[in-house]
């Protein structure tokens, strides 16, 4: 049974009057990967970043058509950009951890959404450095600066600290683009465990992960959705030419 | 025809450089350290003289007399801590000018701490680029007024409205040296703050955002702790210029030298003490040597103040390698 959690309709997005997203509708479905793929300045990162609002920090932003959430419409004037954040978590291309202690980055949005309670905040850090795997890891040097952890070890950090408000959905921008392979491993890993739980939005560069981990994929080029489909129907049975070129690797 | 071109690469390699070219390069390369090696030879020569000639104050007035005077009998303890260096029974007490110096720099430091750190928060965080293109170097300038244009100013018009506010025993006061000297050290700390905070990449303040974090809560809680460094030393180098300040505190303290934490009472200075002494001591006196003597104290001082600072921006550096 597929249920839409998010949905693009008509979503067009303009930097500096410059347009980076036209007119992409497009739906992802609840408890899936969507890998989101295509060549540099295609507007892959644009369009993940309408989903949390993000791109509402860079001046000269400018959005037409709409996203919803369970069918509510995020750009409304009445939804507070805070709560938005708090459901749709988002993992950033490198590793961006506070140059604070392991534990002050992990109970950082706990606390900034109002839980004080020390073991409440205990609970957190430990259920989420389960889930995420490093719990093994970390759990010795909670109180290390974080910036001693190793690439990998820092950018699967972030991806717990995301998880601490418990979103509903997580978007992930090229997260292992940085890594080497058995960190990436790691990566992908997680990403599939972390499936059930959550809904994960997937900016890629690599095409092999696309295929490797997620369910859906959208190939977009300059601005527009090509294709959207299957993992498996895109990249062994392409519908459109331009995917086509694009995933055997005859441009891009 | 392989053979010879090959011939003529190893001619070229093997080319010698001209005469002229090299005896270029090498006087480039001496002119340059010469005159490396003379700046530092004049810096150590300046702090020479001063050793030398508070050395001879060592002798000619002995160290305990320049932190207080025992033959005295005016304190219960017996000690008199003054400094009346023309007096028939001169005392040189480094106390009431080193109290007077610290009253006038911690306020000052107080006070260019606060409005410091506010404008460099504004500067990074609030306003657009273009805005601060603008405000940035018009902050810098204050730094750049010459010292006794300010200390003119206090004494014409600052005077006046601490006067009108405040009621102070004396008109020239430590306060009004404070309000003087915050006029130099405000644009320091801004600046340095400013840079502190905007050395904080943009991932880091992104990571805040998209956890939920609203603008404030940001700059509150994640980029003004990580700034803390960067703005410490910038309160340290500004303590640094309020000490070694000279024309402000001149011409606005009052300069009587009394040992007081009253801020609104008079004090005197070290640097003002050097500055207004100096032209009329008679050379080789005791008075004369005493003067040596707190130069080098205040030297040291602003010396250690520098490198504590200096050790905290390189520690900064090395720390945060996002």
């Amino acid at each position: 049974m597929k249920e839409i959690k998010i949905q693009l309709k008509n979503l067009s997005v303009f930097f500096n009057y410059i347009q980076a997203l036209n007119d992409v509708s497009l739906d992802f479905y609840s408890n899936k990967v969507t890998s989101i793929i295509g060549p540099s300045g295609c507007g892959k990162t644009s369009l993940l970043r309408t989903i949390n609002r993000m791109n509402e920090l860079i001046a000269g932003f400018l959005r037409k058509g709409s996203v919803f959430i369970d069918g509510i419409d995020i750009y409304d004037e009445k939804i507070d950009v805070v709560n938005l954040r708090k459901l749709v978590g988002m993992v950033f291309q490198t590793s961006n951890l506070f140059p604070k202690s392991i534990y002050e980055n992990l109970i950082f949005a706990p606390k900034l959404h109002g839980i004080s309670d020390k073991s409440d905040l205990n609970e957190i850090v430990e259920r989420i450095c389960t889930q995420t795997a490093i719990w093994d890891e970390v759990k010795d040097r909670l109180n290390e600066n974080a910036l001693n952890l190793s690439a990998g070890q820092q950018q699967r950090l972030c991806i717990a600290r995301a998880l601490a408000v418990e979103p509903n959905i997580l978007l992930m921008d090229e997260p292992a683009s940085a890594l080497d392979p058995i960190s990436t491993a790691k990566i992908e890993e997680l990403i599939f465990d972390l499936k059930s739980r959550y809904t994960i939005v997937i900016v890629t560069h690599n095409m092999q992960q696309a295929a490797r981990i997620s369910d859906y994929t959208a190939f977009l080029y300059l601005g527009q959705l090509i294709e959207f489909g299957k993992t498996t129907k895109l990249f062994t049975n392409p519908a459109n030419k331009q995917t086509e070129d694009y995933i055997t690797g005859r441009f891009g | 025809m392989e053979y010879e071109s090959k011939n003529t690469f190893n001619e070229q390699l093997l080319k010698k450089r001209s005469t002229v070219l090299k005896i270029k390069e090498i006087m480039i390369k001496y002119f340059l350290r010469l005159n490396a090696f003379a700046a530092s030879f004049f810096i150590l020569l300046i702090f020479y003289f001063l050793l030398r000639e508070s050395y001879e104050a060592f002798k000619v007035i002995g160290i305990e007399r320049f932190f207080w005077q025992s033959n005295g009998s005016a304190d219960a303890s017996g000690k008199l801590f003054e400094w009346y260096p023309t007096s028939d029974n001169p005392r040189y007490s480094i106390i009431p000018l080193l109290a007077g110096s610290l009253l006038t720099a911690f306020p000052a430091v107080a006070i260019s701490t606060i409005f410091g750190v506010i404008i460099g928060v504004f500067m990074s965080e609030v306003i657009s680029n273009k805005f601060r293109e603008i405000l940035k170097p018009v902050i810098e300038m204050f730094a750049g007024i010459p010292t006794v244009v300010l200390g003119f100013f206090m004494l014409a018009v600052g005077a006046e409205i601490v006067r009108e506010l405040f009621g102070p025993f004396t008109r020239l006061n430590a306060f009004l040296a404070s309000v003087g000297l915050s006029f130099i050290v405000i644009p320091i700390i801004a600046s340095l703050t400013e840079d502190a905070l905007r050395s904080i990449p943009r991932e880091v303040r992104m990571a805040s955002y998209a956890l939920g974090a609203t603008r404030w809560q940001t700059i509150s809680r994640i980029v003004l702790p990580a700034a803390v460094n960067g703005i410490s030393a910038g309160i340290i180098l500004g303590f640094g210029r309020a000490i070694g300040e000279t024309m402000i505190v001149l011409m606005a303290s009052g300069n009587a030298a009394i040992i007081t934490i009253d801020i609104f009472s008079s004090v005197r200075t070290i640097t003002a003490t050097i500055a207004a002494e100096m032209g009329e001591v008679s050379q080789h006196s005791a008075h004369y040597f005493a003067l040596f003597f707190i130069g080098v104290f205040l030297f040291s001082a602003t010396f250690i103040l520098n490198l504590i600072a200096d050790i905290i921006f390189s520690r900064l550096k090395k720390r945060i390698r996002f």
